[in-house]
């Protein structure tokens, strides 16, 4: 049969960025995918470095809009482990509940957008309506409907008033209802099962082999969650499940996600309930040299940010891994076998989000790629031995963590 | 002066521009019901207007690679099927111009606006209007089987009469076998509409519109005329088939107004209660579930006929 090209993007109503998937089809069926980015750089990392540790995490911040604490909260957590401090209860309750906030938008956000994909504009609207209430909370909170500017290196910057809390907790019994009423909508529709279920299946072993994170692992019955694997914020103090499936189709990833946001509500109002007196920020005054990781769950999945300082005021190393850069090669599983009407859905299933993911590509003046990802990876290694070699190095610390020695 | 009366009615009332400007009103209906349906505010009552005026002023821009003449003829050949159709069915009451066999004329002309967007998606030459042009066929061979049953089913229940004037005479909707074949033709007209969930063809998120995509400037508006004509022409088809046809005169207006109303609203409850299906599901559903029942309902009207019972 003849194999003809579908290309989806760079610019296509179904994404919101610049991203191009190359699908070859058969007909309907699609036989392979080639995913292409790097339409979307704006050199965030290397901006970071310029900046004060402060105002680093205002940068950060705007890496994505969705996840705007996310990348906030893993750096400052970074920050935090050169230092090797513990940011005081109250700041961890405060970013516990702004974290599971943004969850629920963000979560809420997908669902809407994967209702519009398939054609479903009114679930689409109701759900973004829906979103308006989390968006209300967090305006409560920190003024902002999105970047909600409430986190530093040391804890945070804004106290919740005790004055709030009785709004946002009827705010957020507002919200269950109906999203209990949109899990039955969707646990029940029979078109909508026809449309996701047996959809893109990811398999436990490919997605384990393919390292996807977040709910995409989740939904494979992959159980890895930050938020219970490590220790930090306030998620170890109370009770909450890990919702975890083991179909991996699309239905599954919209079922983990939907669950997900009712674990969240829960914590939140733990959160506020329990909140612990006390300061809330530990007035770091320097930032000793030395490197730190910061992981944090984000929506989407582990996100993950080492820096490392030289004793200055600002970081000398940035690097930030967002939960998509894992996800998206899962494609490659999901996708062949399946028909084009399913493609958008397999798509946008994962969650993806490029602005947060987006590294640089070289091309020439007609477009053509100029060095793929083997050629990269060869270049990159290139540049750490010769930097090793002009610092005199003979083995890092994260290569002896890869390798298992102590 | 009987010629030049016609003439009016066919031209201004209730002929072409009178249906031209229901149409664009329904589908404003359309629009303010589903933004209401939505939580959003929706268009002003002469936005599907202002939207062909704008359209009309636009330029056209003609693909390279494809067939220039029957991309142009090919959204003509829906417009003008289409407003034959429109036309029989609105002046079948005032004039006598239903003829033998008129039906069949206007089940034939009801497909070629879906042939037409073959057509323009197959001359363009772009990959994405190929993948649409190619559902749309499949679409047109899935919802034709049942469609035609149907139809057949009243023709059979008249005694084989197939002038509109004999078949708009009686409403169907007294018996089981009426009242099935006219929710099987409400999916149909579904599907003949390209709404949710059979918008398979255009599909936004998917092909980008499918054979759409090339269109643009007045071609693309007449698609969005004859879009909004079969919004008007396929209700008033259903009502002068299945339930007791139109007339102009009275309180018989009006009672043509809410049966119009009604398949109007029903028709945008179902695209805005269903995500899209994949064309082989809506293969599936046409072929199976409402062939058997078109069947079943044929069945039902012998057995009735042959013993008597009114209500079957």
């Amino acid at each position: 049969m003849k194999k003809t090209i579908i290309p989806i993007g760079p610019y296509h109503p179904l994404q919101e960025e610049p991203e191009f998937f190359m699908l070859t089809v058969e007909g309907e069926t699609v036989v392979d995918v080639d995913v292409q980015i790097g339409y979307n750089h704006r050199g965030i990392e290397k901006l970071s470095e310029l900046k004060s540790f402060d105002q680093s995490t205002f940068v950060i911040e705007r890496i994505c809009g969705i996840c705007s604490t996310s990348h906030p909260f893993a750096y400052t957590r970074a920050v935090e482990d050169i230092e090797g401090v513990e940011v005081p209860m109250r700041a961890k309750y405060i970013r516990t509940i702004i974290a599971e906030g943004e969850r629920i938008h963000s979560h809420l956000l997908w669902l809407g957008l994967a209702g519009h994909f398939l054609g479903y504009n009114t679930v689409y609207m109701w759900v973004w309506k829906l979103r308006e209430e989390i968006l209300d909370v967090m305006e409560i909170i920190s003024g902002n409907r999105n970047n909600y500017a409430m986190f530093k290196p040391g804890g945070v910057r804004r106290d919740i008033n005790p004055e709030d809390i009785p709004l946002i907790m009827k705010k957020l019994d507002k919200i269950v209802p109906t999203l209990k009423m949109l899990f039955k909508a969707v646990r029940d529709d029979p078109v909508i099962h026809a449309r996701t279920k047996g959809i893109g299946v990811l398999t436990k072993e490919a997605s384990i082999n393919f390292g996807a994170l977040g709910p995409t692992s989740r939904a494979s019955g992959v159980a890895r969650d930050v938020r219970k694997d490590t220790v930090y914020g306030a998620y170890h103090e109370m009770d909450w499940d890990m919702i975890v499936t083991n179909n991996g189709d699309v239905f599954d990833k919209v079922v983990v996600r939907i669950l997900e946001m009712f674990e969240s509500v829960k914590i939140i109002k733990y959160c506020l309930l329990h909140l612990p007196d006390g300061e809330i920020d530990l007035k770091i005054k320097n930032i000793p040299p030395g490197e730190g990781i910061g992981t944090h769950e984000a929506p989407r999945g582990e996100t993950f940010h080492y820096v490392r300082s030289d004793g200055s005021n600002s970081p000398v190393r940035h690097k930030v891994r967002a939960p998509t850069f894992m996800n998206l090669p899962t494609y490659k599983a999901t996708i062949k076998g399946e028909k084009i009407a399913d493609a958008s859905i397999i798509l946008a299933a994962i969650d993806p989000c490029y602005c947060c993911t987006e590294r640089m590509s070289i091309r020439d003046t007609k477009g053509e790629r100029l060095f793929n990802g083997k050629e990269l990876i060869r270049l990159s290694q290139i540049k750490t031995q010769t930097l090793k070699q002009k610092l005199g190095v003979k083995e890092t610390s994260l290569e002896k963590l890869v390798q298992g020695k102590p | 002066m009987d010629i030049l009366l016609t003439g009016v009615y066919v031209v201004f009332f209730p002929g072409f521009f009178t249906v031209v400007i229901i149409g664009l009103l329904s589908s404003w209906v359309d629009r303010k019901v589903t933004a209401r349906v939505q939580y959003r505010k929706g268009p002003p009552l002469l936005q599907p207007f202002y939207d062909v005026v704008k359209l009309l002023g636009k330029e056209t821009i003609l693909p390279k690679q494809g067939s220039r003449f029957m991309f142009i003829l090919a959204p003509l050949i829906g417009f003008v099927s289409i407003s034959i159709v429109a036309v029989i069915l609105m002046l079948r009451p005032l004039v006598a111009t239903s003829f033998v066999g008129d039906l069949i004329v206007v089940v034939y002309l009801l497909t070629l606006p879906s042939l037409a967007l073959i057509i323009g998606g197959a001359a363009s030459g772009n990959p994405l209007a190929a993948q649409g042009a190619s559902r749309e066929i499949k679409l047109i061979l899935a919802y034709e089987l049942p469609f035609l049953i149907a139809i057949a089913l009243i023709v059979y229940k008249a005694g084989f009469k197939i002038d509109l004037q004999t078949l708009s005479a009686t409403s169907e909707l007294g018996t089981v076998s009426g009242i099935i074949s006219f929710i099987i033709v409400l999916l149909c007209v579904q599907a003949k509409l390209g709404f949710v969930p059979f918008d398979i063809a255009e599909a936004e998120t998917e092909i980008m519109s499918g054979p759409y995509i090339e269109y643009s400037g007045p071609l693309l508006s007449v698609f969005k005329i004859t879009q909004s004509l079969m919004l008007f022409t396929l209700p008033v088809f259903m009502i002068t088939v299945f339930w007791g046809g139109i007339q102009f005169h009275g309180w018989e207006l009006l009672w043509f107004v809410i049966k119009y109303v009604v398949i109007l609203v029903l028709i945008i409850v179902i695209k805005n209660t269903n995500p899209r299906v994949r064309i082989d599901q809506a293969l599936k559903f046409f072929w199976g579930f409402c062939t058997v029942l078109a069947i079943i309902a044929f069945v039902l009207a012998v057995i009735g006929n042959t013993y008597g019972i009114a209500w079957l």
